[in-house]
């Protein structure tokens, strides 16, 4: 692997009223290309790396949720601007089965819109929901049937990703589910798929620092988010971490 | 074939998760013990909790890993739980690694962490990243002793002591914490380097300086062990640590002067990298006409 790898903001595009999402062209060659599930560590210098999801291959793009003081300097780079990456990193989503379906909450969404375009590509049939606490932030929709959900009723079906889930597995069948998002929405999400028959992958967070699977702080259980995952299967409902405890940057084992 | 004593236990191979890889936790120990190593070091911990350095906290390029993770732990009083854990299910000799600002806290840090019942400890007087705290107690013979010394006192339990390359003689270091009552080293801690991006002009490492690890650190460490088995005798056990990936790697460490291998950031990219660490050395040693461990030695050495 080489050492970070300075990229120009070719683009910004605000995408609600916390997402945008940017376009980046690395002035080296990657290690490879980025396929979805996996991630960059994004460095501003003199700020701070974090560990971000890849959201597009052709222009590497990611999507930022500004809520920290790095996101929200990542978020106001403008065309023109410079980032460092490294990566990209990790173990991705597989496409698997004919016909799929994308659950994803908030921002994590933009990685499932990335492998909506690849079934695409792929022909496989997929359909997405997108979900959000409001209209406002909703995410834009996937290249496939995208059904969106509100917690308010502000946009799209009022009620939670997982209702629209239930709505959908009692009309259609879907050979694998893949998830993004809040940790304990993808663990409801994985267990309705298990009851419905379906194979699931989803896409697990943690604190990360080194990010290519020496450090152990990323832990999940005996799970290294950074190098066994960040995708995982349905095995990861097993996992004793898994909805419940997360490392703090001591390493501490604490409340989710 | 395999099968190595370190410190009066028995390995069933020599090699050794090394400290700062895969993080405090049990669980991670654990799971090194079930992927094949003989026995797995806990990354270091400190009387109180630390958060460590900022990101970016590790480079690598080519075959080059350089670290300022900055001793990241949950201090000893939470690690007293992790580290009984892994002693009750890994299975595998359990060392735990501990440090301090001063030898008080080296002490107080080993007595703690003794409730937890590991096997031995290690301790780490030669992280090359937080110099800036005054925490490099292996530069002189003196100071390794001093730390050494109250070490001894405190704990009842064998114990290692893991040194820096970047001395002038790590021989009369390592000597000097046997004849203090060390019951082994550890041999080598990383190397202090620093990487500058030219188009950020900055540091690459937001700690300015990390430890340079992987296979560029192997030469280094194999001529320290080679050193320190010169100054120390046969008697003493050594841990070689520092680039090693391979079986052959392994075997040159242990023909260099070790008694058993620690595996880090070279190593443990590999997927199942003890097991196949183990099965790399084991198909050397038959081809070559070796029955055991302790018959890799070099040719000639002095």
């Amino acid at each position: 692997m080489p050492l970070p790898t300075r990229a120009k903001i070719t683009a910004s595009a605000k995408e609600n009223d916390i997402v945008t999402t940017l376009q980046l062209e690395p002035e080296a060659a990657l290690p490879s290309s980025p396929y979805p599930g996996q991630f960059f560590m994004l460095w501003l210098p003199g700020f701070d790396e974090k560990p971000y999801s890849a959201a597009g291959v052709s222009p590497i793009s990611i999507s930022v949720g500004a809520r920290g003081p790095f996101s929200k300097r990542l978020a106001g780079l403008k065309k023109g601007d410079s980032l460092w990456l490294r990566g990209p990193y990790g173990k991705g989503f597989e496409l698997k089965g004919k016909r799929i379906l994308l659950i994803g909450g908030g921002y994590g969404f933009a990685p499932l819109r990335f492998l909506a375009s690849e079934a695409k590509k792929k022909g496989i049939s997929a359909t997405a929901i997108c979900g959000a606490r409001s209209a406002s932030l909703l995410m834009k929709p996937a290249a496939c049937k995208t059904v969106f959900t509100t917690d308010d009723g502000s946009q799209g079906m009022k009620g939670n990703v997982l209702a629209a889930a239930e709505e959908l597995f009692k009309k259609e069948k879907f050979d694998a589910v893949y998830t993004c998002g809040p940790e304990r929405m993808m663990g409801s999400v994985a267990r309705l798929a298990k009851e419905n028959g379906a194979d699931c992958r989803l896409l697990l967070e943690r604190y990360m620092k080194c990010g290519i699977g020496v450090c152990g702080h990323c832990c999940c259980g005996e799970k290294l988010v950074c190098f066994d995952g960040p995708c995982f299967g349905p095995e990861i409902l097993e996992n004793p971490d898994f909805e419940k405890f997360r490392r703090d940057k001591c390493g501490k084992r604490v409340p989710l | 074939m395999l099968r190595t004593k370190l410190c009066g236990f028995n390995l069933k191979n020599p090699l050794i998760l090394a400290s700062g890889i895969r993080g405090n936790s049990a669980d991670l120990l654990i799971r090194a013990a079930r992927e094949g190593a003989g026995a797995a070091t806990s990354k270091s911990c400190s009387p109180l909790p630390r958060e460590g350095h900022s990101n970016p906290t590790m480079v690598e390029e080519g075959g080059v890993m350089m670290n300022a993770i900055g001793l990241s732990n949950p201090g000893v009083d939470e690690e007293i739980g992790e580290i009984a854990r892994a002693v009750k299910e890994a299975g595998v000799p359990i060392i735990a690694s501990v440090f301090g600002k001063d030898e008080a806290e080296f002490a107080e840090a080993a007595k703690s962490i003794s409730a937890a019942k590991p096997h031995m400890l290690e301790l780490d007087i030669s992280c090359p990243n937080v110099h800036r705290e005054g925490m490099m107690f292996s530069s002189t013979p003196e100071d390794a002793s001093r730390v050494v010394s109250a070490v001894r006192k405190a704990a009842g339990i064998p114990f290692s002591v893991k040194l820096s390359p970047q001395v002038a003689d790590i021989g009369a270091v390592a000597k000097a914490c046997v004849e203090s009552g060390a019951d082994c080293i550890t041999a080598i801690n990383t190397m202090g380097g620093m990487y500058v991006d030219a188009k950020a002009r900055r540091a690459v490492l937001n700690n300015w300086f990390g430890g340079i690890s992987g296979p560029a650190l192997k030469p280094v460490s194999l001529k320290c062990v080679y050193s320190i088995r010169k100054a120390v005798g046969e008697k003493v056990p050594i841990i070689g640590t520092g680039g090693i990936a391979t079986g052959t790697d392994a075997v040159e460490m242990l023909m260099a002067g070790a008694t058993a291998v620690g595996i880090g950031s070279a190593g443990i990219l590999r997927e199942r990298a003890f097991e196949k660490i183990a099965s790399e050395m084991e198909t050397f040693m038959k081809e070559n006409g070796y029955a055991k461990t302790s018959q890799l030695g070099l040719d000639g050495r002095a």
